[in-house]
């Protein structure tokens, strides 16, 4: 019997947000949907995954993220339970994870998906860095796929009674590529591809210090900072922080662009954004072309402005 | 040391695209490019030559016959040889990685295989993991920082939420160049003089024992993703308009 897995991926022991939207859309196939998650720790998660029947947990010792033990393991689980259909989210983790997988089963694997048709196995994705959209049939027995965060709506999963949970070991058979440390930013950043809402800055900026301004407003609406490539290599933000081709794709409700001009590179990382907000001192700059809302003007006297009138709100 | 690179002519990020039969990129007026992750791939593979003299670097694309321009390009960077599989149909990225596997095991030894993380066209992040996979060395993907020492490949790759994972590998092994790996050197004109002259490998599919070809991701529709209307500037007062911005934020579209 064909059914459906999701991979639930953890930061830190914790539910990534977006892998309610990877379970909510796997419900929609209306197969039987197992997830999947690596913790010892099972307890603490039963409570966000109410309504889901098959969980198989995978424990060790030692859960730190390995691509070929997670790989492994998660071929064999794909195999065993006939999970013909396997969600993940396209972030870092799944998109080093899930080829591997894919390799392994002769799976067919779609990365960024945002938008999946179980019935018709057809799925579509943006190339050409969104430029066009592009619908794919996929004909294999197993099929992958990764979603863009924020994409697919959040539902209720519903409530199929108490889970079967079953539990399995890590696959400790290979390890190639050997992951031996992990480098923390200092800062505790917010996770720009699941960001719900994100401040950005440009060149505009002009220099590093200038930033926190941003961070200001970023902290008031629990939002990220981002800045375009002319940004980082003028050093004034870290390249984690690039939205746009070369960059992250971020998705959020909210996206304020103070100082960029609009380039087609950068447009590629944030053009799905819900509602954009331009500020900018140049009326022609390009970026008012794709921004639902614009003001033009010196940033350094709007967005102090902009953040009297969000602390009225948010304090 | 015999380093590979895998590359890929792609249209340029400023082009402006439009769809031919529904299904492919009208070809006209287009300006074809590396694909900018595959240049970072180059770039490091040359490095590597530069540090270990008696490395050969070998260029590996496929593609129909306009992709010889790349393998051009990349010679004309530094390296020496170049293979092209020359294929003028749609093949899935599995079968890529099949093809382009087996060419780098036909030419014998390998001991680094450079590739970029993704090309800027179809934006699979797939083909690098794949080749690897086929050829059951070890990979790492977003990769920002290439060391080699005595045998053993060390690189960091950017995860999310701004960290990084440090990762060690044996060789034979790929690595997924990101950006910030490297500044890629621009071709000097006598690079691009000699480049003229190598000879380029050509490879068929039916060369790499690909017989048939067994597309599962199969391309339905390309099209253009739908225009937002155009944006509303905010007029007045800069203390005015920003008022009026917080509100519509608010009360209309209601993302505050
Ligand atoms: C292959 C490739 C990949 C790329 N990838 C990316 C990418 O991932 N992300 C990316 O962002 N770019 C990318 N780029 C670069 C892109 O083409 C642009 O160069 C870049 O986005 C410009 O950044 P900017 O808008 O900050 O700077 P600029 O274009 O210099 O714009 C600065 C803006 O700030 C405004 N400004 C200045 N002072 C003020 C002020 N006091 N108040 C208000 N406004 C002010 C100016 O009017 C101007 O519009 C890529 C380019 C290439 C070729």
């Amino acid at each position: 019997m064909a059914n459906i897995g999701v991979y639930v991926e953890l930061k830190e022991d914790k539910l990534k947000k977006s892998n309610k939207e990877a379970i909510s859309l796997a419900k929609r196939s209306e197969k039987d949907v197992h997830v999947i998650i690596f913790t010892n720790n099972l307890d603490q998660h039963l409570d966000e995954l109410k309504g889901i029947k098959n969980i198989i947990q995978i424990k060790d010792q030692d859960l730190t993220y390995q691509p070929d033990y997670y790989s492994d393991t998660i071929a064999n689980i794909i195999k065993d339970y006939d999970l013909n259909d396997f969600i993940g989210i396209c972030s870092a983790q799944c998109k080093d994870l899930f080829p591997r997988v894919a390799a392994k089963i002769d799976a067919s694997l779609v990365n960024d998906c945002i938008e999946i048709d179980f019935k018709n196995n057809s799925i579509t994705k943006p190339v050409f860095a969104g430029r066009l959209l592009a619908k794919y049939r996929v004909e294999n027995e197993f099929k992958m796929y990764t979603i863009r965060p924020n994409i697919f709506p959040v539902q209720a999963f519903g409530s199929e009674g108490n889970p079967e949970i079953i539990t399995k070991e890590l696959n400790k058979k290979e390890l190639k590529t050997k992951i031996i440390d992990i480098i923390k930013s200092d800062s505790k950043k917010i996770d720009l591809t699941e960001a719900d809402a994100i401040v950005s800055g440009g060149r505009g900026m002009k220099e590093k210090e200038n930033f926190k301004i941003l961070e200001e407003i970023a902290q008031l609406l629990n939002a990220g900072v981002g800045a375009s490539r002319a940004a980082v290599d003028a050093g004034f933000a870290t390249s984690d922080m690039q939205v746009g081709q070369t960059g992250k794709v971020v998705n959020p409700k909210l996206y304020i662009a103070c100082g960029i001009s609009g380039a087609i590179q950068h447009f590629a990382g944030m053009k799905t954004s819900k509602v954009i907000v331009a500020i900018n001192k140049d009326s022609e700059a390009p970026i008012f072309k794709k921004a639902d809302y614009g003001i033009v003007g010196d940033l350094f006297k709007i967005v102090p402005l902009l953040k009297k009138e969000l602390e009225k709100i948010y304090t | 040391m015999n380093i590979f690179v895998c590359i890929k002519q792609v249209p340029d990020t400023e082009a402006t695209l439009s769809v031919k039969d529904g299904k492919t990129i009208n070809e006209n007026n287009i300006k074809w490019i590396i694909s900018p992750y595959d240049e970072y791939a180059i770039e490091e593979a040359l490095k590597v030559k530069e540090k270990i003299p008696e490395s050969k670097v070998t260029l590996i694309t496929l593609g129909p016959k306009r992709c010889e321009s790349v393998l051009r390009s990349g010679l004309a960077m530094g390296a020496e040889n170049a293979i092209h599989i020359e294929t003028e149909e749609y093949i899935d990225n599995k079968t890529i990685a099949r093809a382009i596997a087996y060419a780098i095991k036909q030419e014998g030894n390998y001991n680094l295989i450079f590739i970029g993380k993704q090309a800027i066209d179809d934006d699979a992040f797939l083909t690098h993991i794949y080749i690897a996979e086929y050829l059951g060395i070890p990979v790492a993907t977003n990769v920002t920082l290439f060391k080699y020492e005595s045998e053993k490949v060390f690189v960091e790759r950017e995860i999310d939420g701004g960290e990084k994972e440090k990762i060690e590998m044996t060789t034979p092994c790929v690595i997924g160049a990101a950006k910030g790996l490297n500044t890629p050197r621009y071709p000097s004109l006598m690079g691009m003089m000699k480049a003229k002259k190598i000879p380029i490998k050509k490879l068929s599919l039916q060369d790499l024992e690909i017989e048939e070809i067994d597309n599962k991701i199969i391309i339905e529709k390309l099209f253009a993703p739908a225009e937002k209307p155009q944006g509303k500037i905010i007029e007045g007062e800069i203390e005015n308009a920003v008022k009026e911005l917080v509100r519509v934020l608010k009360d209309e579209v209601k993302v505050l």
